[in-house]
């Protein structure tokens, strides 16, 4: 199962990427982000059947760091939409000069 | 391993959770709405926590039910319902012609890895190494135990700094959404004078 499992997380990688670039809603954004790393996590569950539960320790971690990037990102998404009124990308451009 | 005793129900459930997770990402990144957008990722969750625990690593599919899934997109949901993002001007937000290209580029880009990597001769015999496989079949370390032990021998410094992010992230998030009183706003404005 590991080819179909790292194949799988690939698919799954390359759909976050592509969600990542072609949408303009930070919010669906932010999610696409959590579903690369949820792509990573499972190559990491898959190898680590090979290699030992070394891999599982990481997607603990992984989670842990994507709960709190979850929590800050989503606090400047409100804030930024309480000056701008808007989560679209395209009006999220006062760094642009 | 399961997959000893019901070769053909594992796989075929392998794929079944597979196919899940592969059509439910596509639908997600397709919709307009964010919230059935978020929902559609929760099914993508499950499916990956399904196919965690067929894979061997029950805790951790444990885990990405309570934690991704429960927690994690519950706070987006939270968000999107905060904000009120539903009227028709925000809904339309798939980028333009050349985000589209774009996209399609590094999508072509990623599928011809995917099958350059098919195509290499990685060595996809799964072999389970002997002594930890032993020891998870014969229950002596349970199924955190694997887990656990490395987690706090040798990633112990690593283990405790994720509490401290875990820190800073939770008053980091508190003070960019605290809504700014008059009073510190007021003084602000004359600080700027």
């Amino acid at each position: 199962m590991l080819a179909e499992s790292l194949t799988l997380s690939a698919a799954l990688f390359t759909i976050g990427v592509i969600g990542v670039l072609t949408r303009r809603n930070a919010i669906i954004v932010f999610m696409c982000v959590e579903l690369m790393l949820n792509a990573v996590n499972l190559s990491f569950v898959a190898l680590s059947r090979l290699y030992g539960a070394t891999g599982q320790v990481f997607v603990i971690f992984v989670m842990t760091v994507a709960a709190a990037e979850a929590a800050v990102g989503l606090a400047i998404i409100i804030s930024i939409f309480r000056h701008k009124k808007s989560v679209n990308l395209q009006d999220i451009n006062i760094l642009r000069g | 391993m399961e997959n000893e005793f019901y070769p053909l129900f594992y796989q075929f459930n392998f794929y079944l959770f597979g196919l899940i997770a592969l059509v439910s990402a596509i639908v997600f990144v397709t919709r307009k709405s964010p919230v059935a957008a978020a929902l559609w990722l929760v099914m993508v969750m499950f499916a990956l926590a399904a196919l965690y625990v067929m894979l061997g690593a029950e805790f951790v599919g444990m885990m990405q039910v309570l934690v991704y899934a429960g927690a994690i997109m519950v706070v987006f949901l939270f968000v999107v319902m905060l904000l009120n993002l539903g009227h028709p001007s925000e809904l339309n937000d798939i980028r333009g012609k050349w985000g589209r290209i774009a996209a399609g580029l590094v999508g072509l880009a990623l599928v011809a890895e995917l099958l350059a990597l098919g195509r290499s001769s990685v060595n996809t015999n799964l072999v389970l190494p002997a002594a930890p496989a032993g020891d998870v079949a014969q229950g002596t370390a349970g199924i955190i135990g694997p887990i656990a032990g490395p987690l706090f021998k040798e990633y112990l410094l690593a283990f405790e700094l994720t509490s401290v992010l875990l820190l800073v992230a939770i008053i980091g998030a508190v003070v960019l959404a605290k809504k700014r009183s008059a009073v510190a706003v007021d003084t602000e404005t004359r600080h700027a004078r």
